[in-house]
């Protein structure tokens, strides 16, 4: 029997062969933590008395979350991680004016490559998957012993096979294809699963959209999101990595637990109802959903083709008067280059605000907080109760080409309506 | 290890993080405070109503949403001994075991009520019901997450399985 590409990843770091269901201790090539998640994993640290980092060059840390500091007690956080990457001697610490979305921000710099085993303390840790990697997210505790042994513990997982096929349609991408396949299945449809994405759609998709597709891997429950590299993995890799790296694929004969098929020229835009991911409706069944704020960010859809596909939308109009339309980058190197493009020109005539790197509206954290009763679309990846703001509030999640053209109408809408 | 304890509450599935414990509180590391705010993202009495050692009860994927570690601290340091569920989202899942706070997956949680008295016996995963003398099994665990159970979490696994 064949193996699947996270039973091979898993295999080789462990220099044995593996199979699903086994509990295995394995090394990690990169250990990722935030300005909230780290803090405890320091504590805990700490407290071993371990005296150095397992490979200090191989520990990243991103203050994201609650930064530029929203107040003071985000700002005491901020400090802690700020002084634990120093003493640890923590190159790869990324504070603000370097800073971006972690999941942005880690692929563009290179610091996550194909066949890495990859672990972060933040549940979209997933989305290195994308690029070839076993990549997942733990807690605080788990990164702390990582920290001291660059090891793990691990269920291999079993693998659900999704197969894209068909010809996409218009205002189509990775975020309505996962969306649709986390409706499909359910919040736990994966979990303790990989994810695996193929077909003949997957390798048509950029980069971006795959990033998209594996960073929300984790709201169907799954473990890891995951797509085999090709070319177009290969050209965003090699001007950005600094180490080797390796590919792997899946064998014909490996062994899923389920294979599930999706003709995408069926799949139309979609949008994910509160309260749950899952609650997917296509745009044509949307109905009359008058919105008071869209935001355009997070680490699922912050890139810069985002950003154009907003852009394209949003060119030479303007934001309805009683929307607030928020738009923040990923990181700063996406930061210019709309700059540069005119991005970021077009979204202000429009009437956007544009805001520097942040997670946060995306978790509640601030930039966009939601008051009793209001109506959010956004790109971002949950829509749980109170998750941007008042429990009284409501987020719809959508790709950035309908967010942009909801901001427009001042209610959800297909793009087409308002071009 | 036998425990005790009366069901506090009963949760439906799907519970999020973001209920455990709401985002505006990941701006600390302090048990004491988590333990205040506990499952305040859908009841904000439970925290003051909650007494030492009380089990909570749920439906499928409790747990599920982002990877904060503060959603089992707050429930942890707000007393709860144990949270009995149809199944747990993987990474909820895992930050229990390695906090050392006890969680069993069990497939009858539908008979169990708001109030029942319970007795969970760690060695056989039994979990009596002292309400209405039913027994349900559990999920067993694996060897390697026994270990990790016995010690009390993955920090005092590390401590000794590296002599630290």
């Amino acid at each position: 029997m064949g193996k699947t590409i996270t039973e091979k990843i898993l295999a080789t770091h462990l220099e044995r062969d593996v199979s699903s269901g086994e509990l295995i201790e394995v090394k990690v090539d990169v250990a990722l933590g935030n300005d909230i998640t780290a803090p405890l994993a320091i504590v805990e640290f700490e407290k071993l008395g371990v005296k150095s980092l397992f490979n200090p060059d191989r520990v990243v840390l991103v203050l994201d979350h609650f930064a530029p500091n929203k107040d003071i007690r985000s700002a005491e956080q901020c400090k802690f991680v700020r002084a634990f990457a120093k003493k640890y001697g923590v190159k790869n610490f990324f504070d603000v004016g370097q800073m971006g979305i972690e999941h942005a921000l880690l692929p563009e710099q290179g610091l996550v490559l194909p066949g890495d085993i990859i672990i972060g303390a933040d549940s979209h840790t997933c989305t290195y998957g994308a690029l070839g990697a076993f990549s997942t997210g733990v807690g605080s505790t788990d990164l702390a012993a990582v920290w001291a042994t660059g090891e793990i513990w691990l269920k291999v997982p079993q693998t659900i096979k999704f197969v894209y096929y068909g010809k996409l349609n218009p205002w189509v991408g990775g975020k309505d294809l996962i969306l649709h396949t986390i409706g499909d299945i359910g919040v736990d449809g994966a979990n303790y699963m990989a994810m695996e994405f193929t077909g003949e759609v997957i390798p048509k998709l950029t980069m971006a959209d795959r990033l998209t597709m594996s960073n929300m891997a984790i709201e169907a429950g799954g473990k890891a999101g995951i797509i085999a590299p090709d070319e177009i993995t290969l050209e965003y890799i090699k001007p950005r990595a600094k180490r080797e790296w390796k590919v792997y694929a899946s064998d014909s004969d490996a062994e899923y637990v389920e294979v599930r098929e999706y003709d995408c020229s069926q799949i139309e835009p979609q949008v994910a109802f509160p309260h749950l991911p899952s609650n997917v409706k296509p745009i044509s069944k949307v109905g009359q959903v008058e919105i008071d704020q869209a935001v355009i960010g997070s680490c699922t859809n912050g890139r810069i083709e985002d950003l154009r596909l907003a852009a394209r939308v949003l060119k030479g109009k303007k934001v309805h008067k009683d929307i607030r339309l928020i738009i923040i980058p990923g990181t700063q190197q996406i930061y210019l280059q709309a700059v540069k493009e005119g991005l970021v020109e077009i979204f202000i005539e429009a009437g956007g605000a544009v805001s520097t790197p942040t997670c946060g509206p995306c978790l509640g954290g601030y930039m966009g907080i939601l008051a009793q009763g209001e109506r959010c679309i956004a790109t971002t990846n949950r829509n749980f109760v109170g998750r941007m703001g008042h429990k009284e509030s409501k987020v719809y999640l959508a790709n950035p080409a309908i967010t942009a053209a909801s901001a427009i109408a001042g209610r959800i809408v297909p793009v087409e309506d308002i071009l | 290890m036998k425990i005790a304890g009366q069901v506090f509450e009963k949760f439906r599935a799907d519970i999020n993080t973001d209920e455990i414990i709401p985002a505006v509180y990941l701006d600390t590391t302090s048990y004491e405070e988590l333990a205040k705010h506990a499952m305040e993202g859908i009841d904000r009495e439970f925290a003051n109503s909650v007494s030492q050692g009380d089990i909570i009860v749920a439906d499928k994927n409790f747990g599920c949403g982002s990877s904060r570690e503060h959603a089992p601290i707050a429930i942890k340091a707000c007393g709860v001994s144990c949270i009995i569920a149809k199944s747990f989202a993987r990474i909820f899942y895992r930050n229990c075991l390695n906090i050392g706070l006890p969680i069993f997956e069990c497939g009858e949680v539908d008979k169990i009520k708001k109030g029942d008295v319970l007795e969970i016996d760690f060695q056989t995963g039994l979990i009596k019901n002292l309400s209405t003398n039913e027994t349900y099994s559990t999920t067993p665990f694996p060897e390697f997450m026994q270990k990790l159970i016995e010690v009390g979490g993955l920090m005092e696994y590390v401590r000794q399985k590296n002599r630290l």
